[in-house]
């Protein structure tokens, strides 16, 4: 009889070509994603090289991090000349080097890691990568994937392989339900606040449980988008119904012979019952409230009805952390994080850019107005997202009651195109990083869930959303 | 890739935990298309005031450390995103190791691919190396990665662990594809017994 094995373990072994006595193992990568920002010293390298990409089949180019989202980008117009070149070196690369590539103008462009799901590119059991940290999204559905550095992206252009050392195991269980206005981004800031940034360091997260299991195919992206904010190599859930209905009838998805086949093999992927983990976290779904963060860590979780912290609340070097974030935020210790002005809403992004959020957000703002002085930013995760909500009517809702209404892209989430916040703004934010800087120099940001972000654009500050279901 | 050897220099104390990838080269540097001459914008919005002149209580700005080549920093340093623009921006500043207690996992691995020895240590051995930085410019530490050894301005001696691999490879300074490459047939096997395993793949 074999050892019990995790989920984890599973796809790992299945992926292994060769092993080192040390454990450094070259690992195959299934699929691919390469956007604009991370990409162009790595085909630099190919072509210095005289290299060629290993299995262009494999690979999937879009340009999200700096492409416009405003609705005149149509025309091509780009004002900033280095976002420019660099969208035209992956549109080059891409062209160049035979890759399965959406431009700009494609209504499938979009954030790379919600057009991989969304085209059926990422399927269960499989290795994905991405020259990017939130490629963390698609362990969602039982895939391995990671993101990592331009010399790997380059590694991989290369020979489609990584070499890697094996994480340990971390299960994170979620009990029980979540009670109503609770959301996946709560789950997963959540799970942030009880490990710290670094809890997850040296691991690969697997999400299960009861709240896990109920929760939908996006859902579950957003709680494994975040895994990388605590600090972990990768988020996994393994693969079940929910997983097989999503995926089934999707471009690039298996069919006939093939997806029966592939079905077999997916559901063997789960960790057998005696499987070892390194480190376990359990937390119950009732106990989890909406959440919002209040300073400039992913770790600076609290729930919607706290005030916000004083220093000396905390221990060790984190002491001093919070006292600069408290600076750089502009907060007072001891003030309700529901008397927190905000006057920028994002809603968007990786974590919160799919069309359930958006459908979440409009149940609450339709037939009432952003308040005054507040601008609101809806981005949609891609070009068929747009598409989707405004068959829904969801645009019509979001603009009348005053929201911007954009094309898809990273955009403000971490600022590379035009849409950033000024210094001293303060924005209610669906999107992943608090970090000082991150949404624009000199901005704050608070990140929250969708139905949250819509609660505060209508209130004006940051606000609880049970008490407007 | 450039080798790593031993080196004698100075360290520079940056004991602030959570030093995340924008704070170490903020996003409006990503994007070139090049990897060279990021470090003038490393650590830029705490390095710079809003006029752009240099800040005088930035750690790199004294005179001291201006020409740092450690790093000693808080705990989970290089947090965030993947930018290998991060070890870039550091090895072009002329810093060639980082300390501390933890790293963030693709930063840590995106050190070594560029020369750069990132090395992990309990606290009070961080604690210890940071009140050395602390002396300024005649603290020069040494680190020594052959011997797995650190030794301070005092002469006191700390070992740290580093990945067999990891270590061979920074030694020689090996090209990892070159490396991986030589292993062409066993990927070209894998991907025979793939295609008829899993050929949705």
């Amino acid at each position: 009889m074999t050892a019990p094995k995790t989920l984890y373990d599973k796809i790992w072994d299945a992926h292994v070509i060769t092993e080192d006595d040390d454990g450094t193992a070259l690992l195959y990568i299934d699929r691919h994603l390469v956007h604009e920002v991370t990409s162009p010293q790595a085909f630099e390298g190919l072509r210095d090289a005289g290299r060629k990409v290993h299995a262009p089949d494999k690979t999937i180019a879009v340009p999200d991090h700096n492409v416009p989202t405003t609705l005149d980008r149509a025309g091509g117009i780009i004002s900033n000349e280095e976002s420019r070149i660099q969208l035209e070196a992956l549109d080059k690369n891409a062209r160049d080097f035979g890759v399965h590539y959406y431009p700009v103008d494609d209504v499938r462009q979009g954030i790379v890691h919600i057009v991989g799901p969304e085209q059926g590119w990422t399927l269960p059991g499989m290795t994905v990568v991405c020259g990017d940290s939130h490629t963390a999204t698609h362990g969602a559905f039982g895939a391995l994937a990671h993101g990592i550095g331009t010399s790997e992206v380059e590694h991989v252009l290369a020979t489609q392989t990584l070499i890697q050392q094996k994480s340990k195991n971390m299960k994170v269980e979620i009990t029980g339900k979540l009670r109503p206005g609770v959301t996946a981004k709560d789950v997963t800031l959540a799970v942030i606040g009880a490990t710290g940034t670094a809890g997850g360091t040296g691991y690969v997260i697997e999400y299960c449980g009861q709240v896990i299991r109920d929760m939908s195919m996006e859902g579950r992206m957003t709680v494994c988008n975040m895994a990388i904010e605590g600090g972990a190599r990768a988020g996994l859930i393994a693969p079940d119904e929910t997983t097989y209905e999503y995926v089934k009838g999707r471009p690039h998805a298996p069919k006939g012979a093939e997806w029966e086949m592939a079905l077999e093999w997916w559901k063997t992927l789960y960790s057998d019952d005696d499987a070892h983990f390194d480190k376990v976290l359990v937390l119950k779904g009732e106990d989890i409230a909406p959440v919002v963060t209040w300073g400039t860590s992913p770790e600076d979780v609290l729930p919607i009805t706290a005030s916000v912290p004083a220093p000396e609340d905390f221990e060790g070097g984190k002491v001093d952390a919070a006292a600069r974030s408290l600076e750089y935020m502009g907060l007072t210790p001891g003030t309700k994080l529901t008397d927190i002005p905000i006057n920028t809403v994002f809603i968007g992004s990786c974590t919160n850019g799919r069309i359930e959020d958006l459908r979440a957000v409009a149940e609450i703002v339709k037939g009432k107005k952003v308040a005054d002085g507040v601008r609101a930013l809806i981005v949609p995760g891609s070009g068929l997202v747009r598409a989707q909500a405004e068959e829904e009517g969801l645009g019509e809702i979001f603009t009348e009651a005053g929201f911007e209404w954009r094309l898809a892209g990273c955009s403000m989430c971490l600022a590379m195109n035009d849409d950033q916040l000024a210094p001293g703004d303060r924005s209610a934010s669906t999107s992943n990083r608090n970090f000082e800087g991150r949404q624009g120099k000199g901005g704050r940001t608070h990140l929250v869930s969708p139905v949250m972000a819509a609660a505060a654009a209508i209130t004006g500050h940051l606000t609880d959303v049970r008490e407007m279901l | 890739m450039e080798k790593f050897e031993k080196i004698t220099g100075v360290a520079a104390p940056m004991p602030l935990i959570n030093i995340d990838t924008d704070m170490i080269i903020p996003k409006l540097f990503l994007k070139t298309i090049k990897r060279s001459g990021l470090g003038v914008h490393l650590f830029d919005e705490m390095r710079y005031n809003d006029d752009g002149s240099e800040n005088p209580d930035f750690v790199l700005n004294q005179p001291a450390y201006r020409n740092a080549e450690i790093l000693v920093a808080g705990d989970n340093f290089g947090c965030g995103s993947s930018r290998e623009h991060a070890p870039w921006a550091i090895k072009d500043f002329g810093i060639k190791c980082v300390i501390s207690t933890s790293f963030a996992d693709i930063f840590f691995n995106n050190c070594f691919k560029n020369g750069i020895l990132p090395i992990v240590l309990p606290q009070e051995q961080v604690d210890l190396l940071m009140k050395d930085a602390e002396k300024g410019e005649n603290a020069r530490m040494t680190v020594d990665l052959e011997a797995q050894e650190i030794t301070t301005s005092d002469g006191e001696v700390v070992k740290f662990d580093v990945d067999a691999f990891k270590k061979q490879c920074l030694l020689e300074g090996l090209d990892d594809i070159g490396l991986t490459l030589k292993k062409a047939d066993s990927i070209a096997k894998y991907e025979t017994m793939s295609a008829s395993a899993r050929p949705w793949v």
